[in-house]
């Protein structure tokens, strides 16, 4: 039996999309068979990230108004086998999709997959029902501004209420190391004070992210960036892994580390 | 006779005024007849000053009508105004209100943005609220946590409830029917701070912990609720 997990957020353009991607993307580079689902009806953006939008016959609407068989609509991924993809309806209209239509679904992929990652719309109407319903855990994204950490903390309101297996966990993203020492934005200690929540990821405000999604490759896949090793830890951290926080400052040159050994200001 | 060997009415002059004891043996009718006479007998002239009168019923029940009756009969013509009416027996519904006014209601929790959470009597939180959440009790609230969002204490008009946290940064503080904002510049909240009616300022003012120690003594009385009524 697979595990099925929520990436939400309330607030639009923080993320979640690209999170989804990248932590399936990094559980399936683990070996874990993934599936990730699109509930963004009429909004579809996970299948351009993962750089599958030509492949589409069949989408998430047409499984549940029985048009298709949902092995039919899965898309595999073109790298690889472990990671396959069920996009949303980019033109139906969203009454259409149902939560009972999500459980069944859910619970078909689970018998198939390791972990199903379900990319929610953003907001707390009907979309998001839909989302969490057959989740069993979730995760909550948020940015260190204000407004993001505010329905952040809504929908962590509303996600308790629901019987998950456990409470919610928190990815800060697009972090700005500079703003933060220098107080301008929130710092993780901040965010994490008002959620009162656990942190299981990191994600540093990366260039390479931008590239990677423009070209439909999910940065996880780079080996070496910032952003591709947060992803990755967190997905090991999904796994049961301890792995510490990744550490935000850049290297640092000799002179600077020999003036920080004797105490003078860097 | 009943009424020729016991006093229905006694009458008893205090410094304080005069104090009314009702016999509650007998019918309201009866007694409401004898205060009648009572009073008029005993009422002051015109030259004296007006007396404030304490009523004690015993263990006598009256309903609206008959309070109304015996306020009427008391004050009516006569140069009397009544002080309280005190009665040794409550409706167990009221006794209930009372108790739901006048006890603590504990609760552990967070309440996040979009959270609304109501007690009748006080609010003790073990937890936080967060911008956008909203706590409101008919008495004081005291929070032990971060009191960020809004805080409303004494919701059916009380003004002396007042609003008790460990970290004080409310968007919104609001007693009764007095509302105050956080400032418009960003502040760093303060620890164990208190918000209150000033009744001279018209206004809420926040202040450290240890002035309710004199301005709120009432906090200790168990019974000051059932009194306010």
């Amino acid at each position: 039996m697979g595990e099925a997990i929520v990436i939400t957020s309330g607030k639009g353009g923080v993320g979640k999309t690209t999170t989804t991607a990248n932590i399936g993307t990094a559980l399936a580079l683990m070996e874990k068979k993934v599936c990730l689902i699109d509930t963004d009806i009429g909004l579809r953006n996970l299948d351009v990230v993962m750089g599958l939008e030509n492949r589409i016959i069949y989408d998430i609407v047409d499984v549940i108004e029985e048009r298709c068989k949902l092995k039919q609509a899965l898309i595999k991924d073109k790298r690889f086998d472990y990671l396959s993809v069920l996009p949303a309806a980019q033109t139906s209209d969203k009454s259409s999709v149902t939560t009972e239509g999500m459980l069944r679904i859910i619970t078909e992929l689970k018998q198939e997959y390791d972990y199903i990652i379900i990319d929610c719309p953003a907001g707390i109407e009907q979309g998001f029902q839909n989302a969490i319903a057959g989740a069993d855990k979730a995760i909550v994204v948020t940015t260190p501004e204000k407004s993001s950490v505010r329905d952040a903390d809504r929908i962590i309101g509303l996600l308790e209420k629901e019987d998950m297996v456990e409470p919610p966990r928190l990815v800060i993203n697009r972090i700005r190391n500079h703003m933060m020492k220098s107080g301008d934005m929130l710092d993780i200690d901040d965010v994490l004070q008002i959620l009162s929540v656990d942190l299981i990821g990191i994600v540093i405000d990366d260039e390479e992210v931008i590239k990677a999604s423009n070209k439909g490759e999910p940065v996880a896949f780079k080996p070496n960036t910032k952003a591709s090793i947060a992803y990755r830890n967190i997905a090991r951290r999904i796994l049961g892994e301890t792995v510490p926080l990744q550490n935000l400052d850049t290297e640092k040159g000799m002179m600077q580390k020999v003036k920080k050994f004797f105490g003078m200001r860097v | 006779m009943v009424q020729e060997k016991k006093q229905l009415i006694t009458m008893k002059g205090t410094k304080d005024g005069l104090t009314l004891f009702i016999e509650d043996s007998c019918s309201f009718e009866q007694a409401i007849q004898e205060l009648g006479r009572k009073m008029k007998e005993s009422r002051p002239t015109q030259h004296e000053p007006i007396v404030s009168v304490r009523v004690k019923l015993g263990h006598r029940y009256l309903n609206d009508e008959q309070l109304e009756r015996l306020k009427q009969t008391i004050c009516e013509e006569n140069r009397f105004t009544i002080h309280s009416i005190e009665s040794d027996v409550v409706l167990r519904e009221e006794a209930r209100l009372w108790q739901a006014n006048s006890e603590i209601k504990a609760m552990n929790r967070i309440v996040r943005s979009g959270q609304i959470l109501h007690v009748t009597g006080d609010l003790l939180l073990i937890g936080d609220v967060n911008p956008g959440g909203k706590v409101t009790a008919t008495g004081n609230i005291y929070i032990l946590g971060n009191l960020r969002g809004i805080a409303h204490a004494g919701v059916d008009g009380d003004i002396k409830a007042f609003i008790a946290a460990s970290f004080m940064n409310p968007s919104q503080l609001r007693i009764a029917d007095y509302i105050s904002r956080a400032p418009d510049y960003e502040s760093d909240g303060v620890y164990m701070e208190c918000g209150l009616v000033d009744e001279e300022k018209d206004k809420i003012i926040i202040d450290r912990l240890q002035v309710l120690s004199h301005k709120r003594k009432e906090i200790n009385r168990f019974e000051r609720r059932m009194q306010n009524g």
